[in-house]
């Protein structure tokens, strides 16, 4: 008797502790990895049109980048999106921006909002709403900023790196890697990327409420 | 005579004794319950930070990545100074780390510490190489914050989310025995 109540808590001890392991750690990104081909999109621009990847003929691939109005992050990064866009989208890398929070838990976020800062800022680029937040998840952006650099083959738009834009977001001038351009750089001389992920801090994107 | 004299000499020493434990009591409470809001700010690049993330002293340690400008993060705040109360002097510290951007420390930080009357422990990481550090908290670790550490000296589990109180409190309550 005395043994089966002593099996009966070591049991249940073992239940407990391996419960305890199991539950409550929430998967962040379970997105694209490395070398992963990304699905195009159609995402309404700013200018009222409908853009997808595959209206870029004669792009050789992909600088996308997941920012916002409202992140701290993502507006001290806004001049080096513009210079990035600027440099890479003749060598064919555009810069292609989507904004992916929800506008209502972020109404400066909101579609007038993006209209009015592409232009205060004087973006190059499309600026990009993923309105039903259905893209950000398939590439597994957790926040603002946050990059994806496509390369495009026969077999699709593959996914050569994924993280940061440089090494100092505080800084331009004090930056010592700047993440994209070698990536980038590296994709046209057709060599390997060095650093194909990087981390820095950023907005968490918001999710709507409903989902 | 004699005897009675030794037990005044003993009765002093015990008054002494107690008297010093009374003093350097206090001193320790006094020191475990100072206030965030009535301290200087600590600010410190990852280096200085380590420290906080691998404490192996047997407490269990609540650490918070947050900032001001983080409406999620501002939000779940008072649960973790709820967690902090509720849990003062059980082996429980709650370590609030803030990535405010250093220029905002004075005109944003500080004041939002004040006026918050934040209790729980507040410092500054300025430290721009994130891509060094942010692996070093944890590798699973995206950059995205509201994050959240809890280690209990070699056990740490991370959390890339947003908590309400009570999903904090049950991680938490992994690590108590």
């Amino acid at each position: 008797m005395k043994k089966t109540i002593k099996l009966i808590l070591a049991v249940s001890v073992v239940v407990l502790v391996l419960s305890a392991f199991t539950t409550s750690n929430i998967a962040t990104g379970d997105g694209y990895q490395i070398g992963a081909i990304a699905e195009d999109f159609s995402l309404k621009n700013i200018d009222g049109n409908m853009v997808s990847l595959s209206d870029y003929k004669d792009a050789k691939g992909f600088i996308i980048t997941f920012t916002c109005n409202t992140c701290p992050y993502a507006v001290l990064y806004e001049d080096r999106i513009i210079a990035l866009d600027k440099k890479y989208a003749p060598k064919g890398y555009p810069v292609i921006a989507i904004m992916p929070n929800d506008t209502n838990i972020k109404p400066d976020d909101g579609f007038e909002a993006m209209k009015q800062r592409a232009k205060e800022k004087g973006f190059t680029f499309p600026y990009l709403i993923d309105k039903n937040q259905t893209v950000f998840p398939k590439y597994g952006a957790t926040k603002t900023p946050h990059i994806y650099i496509l390369e495009k083959t026969n077999k699709g738009n593959v996914v050569k790196y994924i993280g940061a834009i440089d090494d100092n977001y505080k800084d331009a001038n004090a930056v010592k890697t700047k993440y994209v351009e070698q990536a980038v750089d590296a994709l046209l001389a057709g060599n390997e990327i060095k650093d194909k992920e990087t981390k820095a801090i950023g907005c968490s994107i918001k999710v709507a409420k409903t989902k | 005579m004699h005897i009675n004299l030794i037990i005044f000499r003993d009765m002093k020493f015990k008054i002494l004794f107690i008297a010093f434990f009374l003093i350097v009591g206090c001193k320790n409470a006094s020191k475990n319950e100072t206030n965030a809001y009535e301290n200087d700010l600590e600010i410190y690049n990852f280096d200085g930070i380590e420290k906080f993330l691998e404490t192996k002293d047997g407490n269990i340690y609540v650490v918070n990545f947050w900032a001001t400008w983080c409406a999620p993060c501002v939000k779940e705040l008072p649960y973790f100074e709820k967690l902090y109360e509720n849990y003062k002097g059980k082996q429980v510290e709650v370590i609030l780390i803030s990535l405010d951007f250093p220029h905002m420390y004075d005109s944003k930080l500080k004041p939002f510490i004040k006026e918050n009357k934040l209790k729980a422990k507040v410092i500054a990481l300025d430290d721009p190489d994130m891509n060094t550090w942010i692996p070093k908290v944890n590798t699973t670790w995206s950059g995205s914050i509201p994050a959240t550490l809890i280690y209990k000296n070699d056990k740490k589990r991370f959390f890339e989310q947003s908590f309400t109180y009570s999903e904090l409190e049950t991680a938490l309550t992994q690590f108590l025995n």
